[in-house]
């Protein structure tokens, strides 16, 4: 059993509802995200389409988190899926760097390693994972790839014409068993799109200031740094930041 | 307005999560830069050993393995204090994981720390015998004398993998594509020499001339090939997109372009000049001040090799 992943890009319409079924189900920090929803905008004004990529862990066959783990950590399951023992994680980072397509993140609760397991966890009790449920529109098929008669691999044989059926970057042979219908370079391609400061929709920054506890170190733990707040804010947030001062200069509390 | 300067060709991102910024920061720079001088001055002073009596070098027997074992104690606390959960650095050892360059690198690194502790403390004890008279383990020391020079060539040996393993972490993390180069095992052989050559630039004002004057042309030798490596990546390392895209930030300017050209200019050129100077003319300041630059410059180098492929977005 090989289990894998194909989203139907032609289908997805942006509505993160995936996104905020596996935030709820793996009850996934805030600034940390297993799964995410990209929007691409592609063309010059008026001739624009927006695309929307969902992004997850591509569950290797020949991961690279896999083998740069120290401590096994991050190990294969029987079908395929590449799981992560948080209890046994050291917070090395090493995967992090070797993952290439940028799907593991540092729990800033747990100080360890975190990625999207296909919610290996449901999977096991018989359930899909939980953002296949919540798509409305059935673009995200989960099933086992090594059987030709499940819904997946016949997806990937109808499509598989003509180039239709794509994975991210294949050039770096991790055998990804992550698939992509209606994709393209512009939206599979990290470096095919731009990302400019401040033209977000609701966020304004491209980069976090701190990848898990800020205050991880030993050091910082005996000195008593406590725990930092994160400076992932979004225009929102300013806006409610003036709004909370101009009320504190007013004399409201 | 933005429509209007983004290329037709050009996507743009209009909505994502914030990605990572720099995940490994200035202290795994500090820990190579250290791990550097600790298996740097072993192979240095090996071969200062082999090239010149031991008795025209006095000091180089027990203070050799002591800056190694403070510069090793640095990179390994270093190391642990990177951690997120430090304290379960024992599963490295419990739960050991072969196929990590990490896992074998840790090991070798504990073990060779472990070698140098013995040869800093029999060196330690034999040149100072007043010190800690009734301590048994101090007089266990000064009884094995011999111990060292047994010794010895297994922790020469040793500390070439321990210098090199981290390449091999470079090249496992698969991610960066600019550190999926051939060349960095190269790098950290010459950081290596450069870095032990100018540590032990500090320790050799009585040592006879000769062997300042190797240390000068090691120095000389490590700083000129380190210079003409990054300026082959700086050059030709268009192998790949990510890798081109990687190098823009020394190419097109910017601080990582400032740190970059100012280690190259400060830390491997102009150290070559004044190394290369002192090997005609015994001048133990220069010399010296050519170590210090020497290793500013390395410290600065590693920073922007590690940093600068993090900062390209992976998804």
């Amino acid at each position: 059993m090989k289990l894998g992943f194909l989203v139907d890009l032609n289908l997805c319409m942006g509505c993160k509802g995936c996104e905020i079924a596996c935030k709820v189900e793996n009850e996934v920090p805030l600034s940390s995200w297993r799964l995410r929803v990209k929007y691409i905008d592609v063309g010059t004004f008026p001739q624009t389409t927006r695309n929307f990529t969902p992004l997850r862990c591509n569950h290797c066959e020949n991961a690279p988190c896999v083998r740069i783990c120290p401590v096994s950590a991050l190990h294969y399951l029987e079908n395929g899926i590449v799981n992560i023992d948080s209890n046994r994680c050291i917070g090395c980072a090493g995967c992090m760097m070797a993952c290439p397509y940028g799907a593991i993140y540092m729990d800033p609760e747990t100080n360890t390693a975190d990625k999207c397991t296909y919610c290996a966890h449901r999977i096991e009790s018989g359930m899909m994972p939980a953002c296949v449920v919540a798509c409305p529109v059935e673009a995200n098929i989960f099933g086992d790839v090594d059987d030709a008669t499940s819904h997946i691999s016949r997806y990937i044989m109808e499509h598989q014409n003509n180039g239709g059926v794509q994975v991210r970057k294949p050039e770096k042979h991790t055998d990804p068993k992550h698939y992509y219908v209606g994709g393209g370079n512009q939206t599979l391609n990290p470096l095919a799109h731009e990302r400019i400061e401040g033209y977000n929709l609701f966020n304004n920054v491209t980069h976090l200031d701190h990848v898990g506890d800020p205050n991880h170190s030993i050091l910082d733990r005996f000195i008593g740094g406590g725990h930092g707040h994160y400076s992932n804010k979004s225009l929102a947030d300013e806006k409610i930041g003036a709004k909370t001062k101009e009320h504190e200069t007013q004399g409201g509390h | 307005m933005v429509e209007h300067t983004i290329e037709a060709t050009k996507a743009v991102v209009t909505l994502d999560a914030a990605i990572p910024g720099i995940i490994w920061g200035w202290m795994i720079t500090l820990n190579m830069w250290a791990k550097s001088i600790g298996t740097g001055v072993i192979l240095i002073g090996a071969f200062l050993l082999y090239r010149h009596n031991k008795e025209t070098m006095p000091n180089l027997r027990w203070l050799m393995p002591l800056i190694s074992f403070v510069a090793l104690n640095v990179f390994l606390l270093f190391t642990l204090v990177d951690l997120h959960q430090p304290l379960r650095m024992i599963n490295i050892f419990l739960h050991p994981h072969w196929s990590s360059a990490i896992t074998v690198g840790a090991w070798m690194a504990s073990l060779f720390t472990g070698l140098i502790t013995l040869l800093a403390l029999i060196g330690g004890m034999n040149e100072h015998q007043d010190f800690q008279r009734h301590c048994k383990v101090a007089n266990w020391a000064r009884s094995n004398n011999e111990l060292y020079e047994k010794i010895f060539p297994y922790v020469v040996f040793l500390a070439i993998p321990v210098t090199l393993y981290t390449a091999v972490i470079m090249a496992q993390s698969s991610a960066r594509e600019l550190w999926q180069a051939p060349t960095e095992m190269m790098q950290m052989l010459l950081a290596a020499f450069l870095a032990g050559s100018a540590t032990l630039i500090f320790i050799a004002d009585d040592w006879k001339v000769e062997a300042r004057k190797d240390l000068a042309l090691v120095l000389a030798v490590s700083t000129a090939l380190g210079f003409m490596m990054y300026m082959g990546e700086y050059f030709f390392s268009y192998k790949s997109a990510e890798a081109e895209e990687t190098l823009k930030y020394i190419h097109s300017g910017g601080a990582y372009s400032g740190e970059f050209w100012m280690a190259m200019i400060f830390g491997f050129l102009a150290p070559f000049f004044l190394a290369v100077s002192s090997i005609k003319e015994d001048n133990k300041t220069t010399l010296r001040f050519a170590a210090i630059i020497a290793l500013v410059g390395l410290y600065l180098a590693k920073d922007v090799w590690l940093k600068i492929p993090q900062l390209l977005p992976l998804s």
